[in-house]
């Protein structure tokens, strides 16, 4: 991609001139964690952050900034509990039977997690496109005017109709699917489905897309279109996106946060992550000794 | 592990592979007769019973020419206060004597009188009303026989003999007489569908038992079915894990196990005894039945709430969707075809409930029909119970006659849940 290139080195010059300032009250709060965790222009901001399940703590103290209009990838190997750092983000992690989340999370400056935050404004800000495409077992319309409909953002089937097209179009899936709209969304190829909940999650307009593993079930082909689309998608949103394919976050990534055992270990500019990382476990991950 | 070599392995796999292939066909061959001896005791069952059972439907009828004399019927015109005393049964012992008039003593007619049954006079009274022209006249009406001929004719066709019990040679005679000259005939027995119950086994019908059993399950159903349904949802959607719902659970699971006896006598203290709700009512009786059918409805609605796939449900969440919306949007539609299995299993255990029921007192011989769910009534199982305990030989073909009657409702119920599944299943 090369649009990306340009964009990591402004980016990086960005978030250099910001941590002069912030570098000592950073490395203060997360002593483990290399390299630039912090932006100025964050759209979520969290700090400390701790995850337990029951007993067995899953994320050990993490602080990340996730810019606006970014994409940030975060990597690692299984366990190491990217996901469920995810799911904090829009608190999936809620109906989790034990799950405890501690640290400050924040949306724009709006708390996440207290106990006058409401989930359902919260998860309609913050949207979320599952590892597995999960169309409802509904219409392909129904799919996408779902949560429009819900959250009473339109009532008039006119206005309806327009969020269903252009939040397909958005999702690169108009053209296939425009004369069977009626028909199950579950009908649709793996790689149409997760493009479908990817115009299901944008249609109510959301300002986070979380992405966890996206194009972990689909082919070669229908992972590139993803990609595309999550490059096209950053125009309008702050994506936050888990993968398992180091390829995957070198291509479609600004900055990449690599996890390691519940800690954050490196967060860069995902051109130098992938170049030159700071840490000996990021470097030993990228080049293939384990993961 | 000692190494050996691939051929040798090849070796122990084909040694062992005729075990193998035997023991898969005993397998199978075993599994083909479990099967096997389940058809067969349901053909056993269901061949004895109709055999048993058709004859029921069936029932001799006597024509007789009666007069509509207005001196025998003792009234000069027809009026709701005449109809109630007119001696009906004059005119047709009256019409039993000109058929026979060979006989003069009075012993005989007092057995030639018990031809017909003794609701004949009913059938004439309802003729004579819809009709008050008759007076006067003239007719032949076909009445319904007495329950010890028609056995006794039933039991004709097998052998010449018959079964006579009670009926004398004259009678006998009496009958083949009448059969001969076509005035006995085996007609449909409509009354079986129209009547209450009653004595006389020619004028027992099933209408108020299964009317009685019809208002029961309307009871349990729009009682147990709502109850059942928002429990399972409370408890598989938003009760927390802990230790109460973990006892809750334990105590539904052992509900379903309680004797249906034990549901009778609640029934009984409580809502008859504390609540002074009517004796014999299907509306206790309904009750009683959904504190037996709940425990089916919530487990099984809870396996079903449990099987639907959870990323329908975070994708329903991750969209922003409340939790009930959750539930009424995404799960429930998916959970349905399930929880309707359930309800329907749970209502087919009610139909077939006896027990409890006769602590309530809807063991009560009841002949109205009722009209409503706090009218005395009976139900189809006890029905069959009380009939089953009486005495007369027609009350036999009764019984087996009302089992079928209750066998088809159970399919009619069984096969409208399998359809209304179906309609409900999603087909994606």
């Amino acid at each position: 991609m090369s649009t990306m290139t340009l964009d990591a080195a402004g980016r990086t010059e960005a978030a250099q001139s910001e941590l002069t300032g912030g570098q000592i009250a950073a490395s203060a709060e997360v002593r483990k964690t290399v390299g630039k965790p912090f932006c100025d222009t964050a759209k979520l901001r969290m700090r400390n952050v701790n995850v337990f399940y029951g007993e067995a703590q899953a994320i050990h103290s993490v602080s990340l900034d996730i810019g606006r209009n970014q994409v940030v990838a975060m990597i690692g190997p299984s366990g190491c509990g990217k996901s469920t750092f995810l799911r904090c983000l829009n608190r999936m992690n809620d109906t989790i039977e034990g799950c405890r989340v501690e640290g400050e999370l924040s949306l724009d400056g709006d708390p996440i997690y207290g106990p006058k935050v409401d989930v359902v404004p919260l998860r309609a800000r913050v949207g979320m496109v599952f590892q597995k495409p999960n169309p409802f077992p509904k219409s392909i319309y129904e799919n996408v005017a779902y949560g429009p409909k819900i959250h009473g953002i339109a009532s008039r089937r006119a206005d309806l109709d327009e969020i269903v097209e252009s939040s397909l179009r958005r999702a690169g899936l108009w053209n296939e699917v425009k004369d069977r709209l009626d028909k199950p969304g579950t009908g649709l190829s793996g790689g149409q489905q997760q493009r479908l909940c990817i115009a299901r999650a944008i249609a109510v307009s959301p300002e986070v897309i979380l992405m966890d593993e996206p194009c972990s079930a689909l082919d070669p082909i229908a992972t590139a279109r993803i990609e595309e689309l999550i490059d096209e998608l950053r125009e309008n949103y702050t994506i936050a996106i888990v993968t398992h394919s180091m390829q995957q976050a070198a291509r479609v990534s600004q900055r990449t946060a690599y996890f390691h055992l519940g800690r954050l270990v490196e967060v860069n500019d995902t051109e130098t992550v992938f170049t030159n990382p700071e840490h000996e476990l990021t470097e030993a991950y990228i080049t293939g000794r384990f993961g | 592990m000692t190494n050996l070599t691939q051929a040798q392995v090849r070796e122990r796999i084909e040694k062992r592979l005729a075990s193998r292939h035997r023991k898969e066909k005993l397998f199978r061959g075993l599994g083909i007769a479990s099967i096997a001896f389940g058809v067969l005791a349901v053909v056993i069952l269901f061949s004895d019973i109709i055999s048993k059972g058709s004859g029921a439907f069936m029932q001799t009828a006597i024509q007789l020419e009666i007069h509509y004399d207005a001196q025998v019927l003792d009234i000069d015109k027809v009026d709701d206060e005449s109809l109630a005393w007119a001696n009906f049964s004059g005119v047709i012992r009256q019409a039993l004597r000109e058929r026979f008039p060979s006989v003069t003593s009075r012993g005989e007619k007092r057995e030639l009188y018990t031809l017909v049954s003794s609701g004949a006079p009913f059938t004439l009274r309802d003729r004579l009303a819809d009709d008050p022209e008759l007076l006067g006249k003239s007719e032949k009406v076909w009445f319904a026989a007495d329950d010890d001929v028609d056995t006794f004719v039933k039991s004709l066709k097998d052998s010449k003999e018959g079964f006579r019990g009670r009926t004398s040679e004259q009678k006998a005679g009496w009958i083949e007489q009448l059969l001969d000259s076509g005035e006995l005939k085996k007609r449909f027995n409509t009354t079986f569908f129209t009547n209450g119950d009653s004595r006389e086994p020619e004028q027992a019908g099933i209408r108020a038992a299964l009317m009685g059993s019809l208002f029961t399950l309307l009871v349990t159903l729009a009682l147990s079915f709502p109850i059942g349904v928002a429990a399972a949802i409370y408890l598989e959607e938003y009760a927390p894990k802990n230790r109460w719902t973990d006892l809750i659970e334990v105590n539904i699971n052992n509900l379903a196990a309680v004797p249906s006896i034990v549901f009778g006598l609640l029934g009984l203290a409580i809502f008859i005894n504390f609540f002074e709700l009517p004796r014999s009512a299907p509306l206790v009786g309904g009750l009683v039945l959904t504190l037996m059918t709940l425990p089916t409805i919530i487990i099984s609605s809870r396996a079903a709430l449990k099987a639907v796939p959870p990323s329908i449900r975070e994708a329903a969440m991750g969209m922003g969707a409340s939790r009930m919306q959750v539930v009424f949007h995404h799960v429930l539609p998916l959970a349905m075809p399930g929880m309707l299995t359930g309800a329907i299993i749970g209502m087919a255990q009610a139909l077939g409930e006896t027990a409890p029921l006769l602590m309530i007192g809807m063991v009560a011989f009841i002949v109205d029909v009722p009209a409503g769910v706090t009218d005395p009534a009976t139900v189809l199982p006890v029905q069959i119970f009380l009939w089953a305990d009486s005495p007369e030989r027609a009350f036999v073909e009764r019984t087996s006659a009302a089992i079928m009657v209750l066998l088809s409702v159970l399919i009619v119920m069984n096969a409208s849940a399998v359809l209304l599944r179906k309609k409900l299943e999603r087909r994606w």
